[in-house]
């Protein structure tokens, strides 16, 4: 019998640490290190007159004051445009430190180092700097209209502008396909702007060590590979000289995959400057004003279909609103305009973005990363069709399904890795099937009655998705089995509450036929592992997932080879169980792995009892054959990496029953389900952790969360008093049911399942509003007091 | 988010208090639960010369409650006022207020007085306080003055408190036999400050027909916005008052401002909506008293 931990509810091994305060995050690091503060615009758009620091020079505690002058070399150029694009014609980025021009409100100006925090925000207070205010772009209508320009040499403020066009049979154009369909729609479509918002917001401690001439940099990132090239670069030194850690990281959900940060590359420079320990923790404002937003686009959809509701045509044309800057490239309006199909096939496709400048923090993906807008527009317009056409939404949904035999299916779209949108498989119909069960949908209509006749309005919606997960390039793991028999896991990616620590275990033991607690993992330490790209687009469970599964494979294959010359066995004889390899169904014929382990070291010196036996007069060795054999490597680990063709498709629907008061107008979700299907399960539970955070935040996206931006461009609400994350209280239980159809593109079968939970919450929520009020609910999130305005205006 | 630097003082006796904040003059800050000041502090927003921390100074965390009313010290918490059996008593509004203020953690640091000199127009106590024509006691080294609820809240955030004094108590009275209270808001999240709420008190006659009325509004207006709906609501039983010209009545008297979270329209229609609630209900919990 083999340790068979792949697909149960192993409970996650990092709890006990994070939920006992026993997490290192990154001020939990450095506690002598010296703090970094900055002074940010208080404008969203001016120009920079003067910047005079003798105020702040009598600070006590003060170090040192830098400007943009002040940074040397690729430090005082722009920041890396991390994926360029040929349709991103005018990609612009910021400075580390503003230079000339600032172009949103919470820009770094001026960065300060002090004895302490404290001290470092005192000295920024006395720093004065003179501005000519500019007219700022708000708005993303207004910002179109490109009467003020946010670059002066980005006209109409347009960074981006992509056609992508699939032909309906016999080649007719979307165009030509609405206008010859039976039946049209046209509507517009709104989605606010709203973040990320980790607990944890970003941060950077930077220990250099003279005497070595290398530096060690701890981030707050999703990415401590790439942050590990982006310093090197910048700062001119050898690869090998900079090793970056990601420690406990207090949520990404996005904003932590852009690199290199302003304060990746200062904090780092100004500790090698100062040769001093220099640390820098981000407060909750300057996370509101200067790191990333997302969300955000206006769309005008024409719907073209049959008497059934099939689409026979379908044009959308999106405003993206993309901020001040595009470090980003243009992923997350790609990603709408492709992952806006959702299960349906469509008969002809046209979708247009524009991705424009506004003097507001820019925009790079939030869990989900455009996937909500682009499913709020479908699912909307699914509703629609069949308001209009007086159907069942189901009913609609379904006539429209790919169906299972007809996979891989291919969307005709280029999607986010450059890749075609070609889906690997799935159910939809029985998805739907299982939805309608759980939620009771035929059943709605009396419920709802029996409600109406209490003087209750209820009302149900449903909202369906595809999500393309597990984007590459690839990522790799490394397995070491040392003498002591623990195993040794890890991998260049990085965690933030995942649970990888427990899933990547489970793979390693099961795929060895080790004891989990026998297995440890790392992640995101570039001491361990060296390459990889991140944790972002539901991709570390495909990726690392896949790539330890293979390292593991080649490390059983290595040991059982040991194994059989040392039991004079046949290695395909041999299974491993409970961290012993023995001939299968001959126990007592057995070896630890531990001492396997041993025998693949070959040593001249002993160190304990166990490696005794892997000295040169230990035992019978062959005199013609070198102690390494040629082709082998001493010691027992493997490295692989999985890097696939492309990505693979996770698929889900949602439902929810919701009630509005008829006199307060307050809405409540009383019940949410979840059918999601992401191939083969790891771990159940942390899958439905998952779907349950996700839902948390698509609940903040549909009722609550939104940034107020002003018309000086001033956020209104840069505290979580004014952003409304919804509570625990808020957030309705979750009701899930798992559908499994493996994808055929990897080793073990699995799809991302990260960004799931969020995708479809908003469309589910407003299809529930609006079967409850009659009312259309074209406009995302909504607040007790827009339902008021809308019933007054109805 | 850190404080500027600032002079922090913890005395031992009210009259070191006393004299510390007499010291410090307008520059003076007193820190009880610091819910409040705390952030304020933070984000820069508030840069008082010095901090008088009265948590040490003994005797201000009464909560005495007798026939007349309940006393609350300046210490006393909320959490603590709201588990009081004597304060459910002796003024139940006072429990179905507490219950509405943030969440329990903030409720176990939190100070009923400070909230009050804390004057947030969209806070509960201070509506609680106006609604039922309470007091609040201010000392300082030259002697005492007791201000009622309707001199006290002077502006958003304003209170009569002077430099150099000190609140050192709150005095919400009893109502009449046959009285019953209520509260309602609609906060857009669990333990939000409320996007409107009403605390309504009524009073019934022999006859069980309403003869006094009277809600206490929040976030509509600088300050809690009292208004008297006995002629509106009495003095008929509550089964047969008019509730929807109440409502009007009440939605006339409020000047609410609208905001990034509702738009003046709604906190009106709100408020009106809530107070019909808050009324029935206090007139209910009126007739239980009675039976």
């Amino acid at each position: 019998m083999t340790t068979r931990l792949f697909g149960e509810p192993v409970r996650r091994r990092e709890d006990p640490r994070l939920i006992t305060g026993q997490g290192r995050y990154l001020d939990d690091l450095g506690a002598g290190a010296l703090a970094a503060a900055f002074v940010r615009s208080p404008h969203a758009h001016a120009r920079i007159l003067d910047v005079d620091v003798s105020g702040a020079l009598d600070v006590d505690g003060l170090v040192a004051i830098y400007t943009w002058e002040d940074l040397p070399g690729a430090l005082a150029e722009p920041l890396p445009l991390l994926i360029p694009h040929p349709a991103l014609t005018h990609g612009r980025t910021a400075y580390a430190l503003a230079r000339e021009v600032v172009r949103h409100v919470g820009e770094p100006v001026v960065m300060v180092v002090a004895r302490d925090r404290y001290l470092a925000e005192d000295a920024c207070a006395l720093i004065r700097v003179d501005y000519e205010i500019l007219k700022p772009v708000v708005g993303l209508e207004e910002a179109a209209g490109g009467a003020h320009l946010v670059h002066e040499d980005v006209p109409g403020n347009i960074g981006a502008h992509l056609v992508q066009e699939v032909p309906g049979p016999g080649g007719v154009t979307a165009r030509e396909a609405v206008d010859a369909a039976p039946h049209r729609l046209e509507f517009r479509l709104d989605v606010e702007r709203s973040a990320c918002t980790p607990l944890e917001g970003k941060g950077v401690y930077a220990r250099w060590d003279a005497d070595d001439e290398s530096l060690r940099v701890y981030s707050s990132t999703q990415t401590s590979t790439s942050v590990r090239m982006a310093i090197a670069a910048k700062l001119g030194l050898p690869l090998p000289k900079v090793e970056v850690v990601a420690p406990d990281v207090g949520g990404g959900f996005g904003v932590k995959i852009v690199h290199p940060w302003p304060e990746e590359i200062l904090v780092p420079w100004a500790a090698r400057l100062l040769n001093r320990e220099v640390k820098w923790t981000e407060d909750r404002r300057e996370h509101f004003v200067s790191s990333s937003h997302e969300r955000g686009q206006v769309q005008h959809v024409r719907a073209g279909f049959d008497d059934d509701g099939r689409l026979l045509g379908l044009e959308v044309e999106i405003l993206h609103d993309h901020g001040a800057y595009t470090p980003y490239g243009i992923i997350v309006p790609i990603i709408t305009s492709t992952q806006l199909l959702g299960p349906y096939r469509v008969g002809a496709y046209r979708v247009e973005f524009s991705s424009v400048y506004t003097n507001t923090v820019q925009v790079t993906p939030y869990r989900g990363a455009g996937r909500p807008q682009g499913v709020f527009c479908m699912e909307r317009t699914m509703d629609k069709i069949a308001a209009y056409l007086g159907r069942d939404r189901t009913e609609v949904r379904a006539a429209n399904f790919i169906q299972p035999d007809e996979f891989p299916y291919d969307q005709g779209l280029t999607f986010q890795d450059g890749r075609p949108l070609i889906y690997d498989s799935g159910d939809y119909p029985e998805a739907l099937r299982m939805l309608k069960e759980l939620i009771g949908w035929d059943a709605f209509p009396e419920e709802k009655a029996r409600a109406a006749a209490e003087g209750r309005r209820i009302g149900i919606g449903v909202g369906c998705y595809v999500e393309g997960t597990g984007v590459g390039p690839y990522e790799g793991g490394h397995v070491q089995i040392t003498s002591d028999g623990r195993v040794h896991v890890s991998t260049g990616l990085t965690s933030q509450g995942q649970g990888h620590e427990t899933v990547f275990a489970q793979i390693a033991a099961t795929e060895l036929g080790v004891p989990i607690e026998k297995v440890s993992v790392v992640t995101g330490d570039t001491r361990r592992f060296g390459y990889a790209v991140g944790t972002f687009a539901s991709r570390a469970a495909v990726m690392s997932g896949n790539a330890i599964a293979l390292a593991c494979r080649k490390v059983r294959e290595k040991a059982l080879r040991i194994a059989a010359e040392a039991l004079e066995a046949d290695p395909r004889d041999l299974e491993i169980t409970d961290g012993m390899v023995h001939v299968a169904g001959a126990p007592s014929a057995s070896i630890p792995l531990a001492t396997v382990a041993v025998l693949s070291n070959p040593l001249r010196y002993a160190f304990d009892e166990e490696a005794k036996r892997a000295t040169q007069f230990a035992g019978p060795a062959s005199d013609d054959r070198p102690p390494v054999a040629e082709g082998e490597e001493p010691g027992l680990e493997g490295r692989d990496y999985y890097s696939p063709v492309r990505s693979t498709f996770a698929a889900g629907m949602h439902a929810a029953i919701v009630e509005t008061d008829p006199d307060t107008a307050e809405i409540q979700i009383l019940r949410y389900a979840v059918v999601h299907d992401c191939g083969r399960l790891i771990n159940p539970m942390i899958v439905e952790g998952q779907i349950h955070g996700g839902v948390a935040q698509g609940v903040g996206g549909a009722l609550y969360e939104k940034m107020v931006y002003d018309e000086h461009g001033q956020l209104l609400n840069a505290s979580f008093m004014d952003f409304l994350m919804p509570y625990a209280t808020e957030v309705p239980r979750i009701e899930t049911a798992h559908l499994e159809t493996p994808s055929p593109l990897n080793p073990l079968g699995i799809k991302g399942a990260g960004e799931a939970g969020v995708i479809p919450v908003s469309a589910v929520v407003a299809a529930a509003i609006e079967d409850a009020e009659g009312i259309p609910i074209d406009r995302m999130p909504i607040s007790p007091s827009d339902l008021h305005t809308l019933r007054l205006t109805r | 988010m850190k404080p500027p630097p600032f002079d922090y003082r913890r005395p031992a006796t009210l009259g070191e208090a006393l004299g510390l904040l007499a010291e410090a003059g307008s520059g003076g800050k007193v820190l009880a639960g610091g819910q409040s000041l705390i952030p304020l502090l933070n984000m820069r927003l508030a840069a008082p010369a010095r901090v008088v921390d009265v948590n040490r100074v003994p005797g201000l965390d009464g909560i005495e409650a007798g026939p007349s009313g309940v006393r609350v010290g300046a210490l006393a918490r909320h959490a603590a006022v709201e588990r009081s059996p004597g304060a459910a008593a002796a003024q139940p509004l006072l429990r179905q207020a507490l219950r509405l203020v943030a969440h329990p953690v903030i409720r176990n640091r939190g100070t009923v007085v400070g909230s009050l000199v804390h004057a947030d127009p969209a806070a509960e106590m201070p509506a609680v306080l106006a609604l039922l024509g309470g007091s609040v006691r201010l000392a300082s080294r030259g002697g005492e003055r007791e201000v009622p609820a309707a001199a006290f809240f002077t502006g958003p955030m304003e209170s009569a408190v002077r430099p150099g004094e000190l609140a050192v108590s709150a005095f919400f009275p009893a109502l009449p036999a046959r009285s019953g209270t209520a509260f309602h808001e609609v906060a857009r999240r669990h333990g939000d400050y409320a996007v409107a709420g009403v605390a309504a008190a009524v009073t019934l006659d022999e006859d069980l027909r309403i003869a006094a009325a009277r809600v206490a509004c929040v976030s509509v207006g600088p300050v809690p916005v009292v208004a008297d709906v006995t002629a509106a609501c009495g003095p008929r039983p509550a089964a047969s008052v008019a509730w929807d010209a109440v409502a009007a009545a009440v939605r006339d008297l409020v000047e609410p401002e609208g905001d990034i979270h509702a738009t003046a329209d709604y906190r009106r229609h709100l408020t009106g909506v809530l107070a019909v609630r808050a009324l029935r209900d206090a007139a209910s919990a009126a007739h239980g008293e009675e039976s």
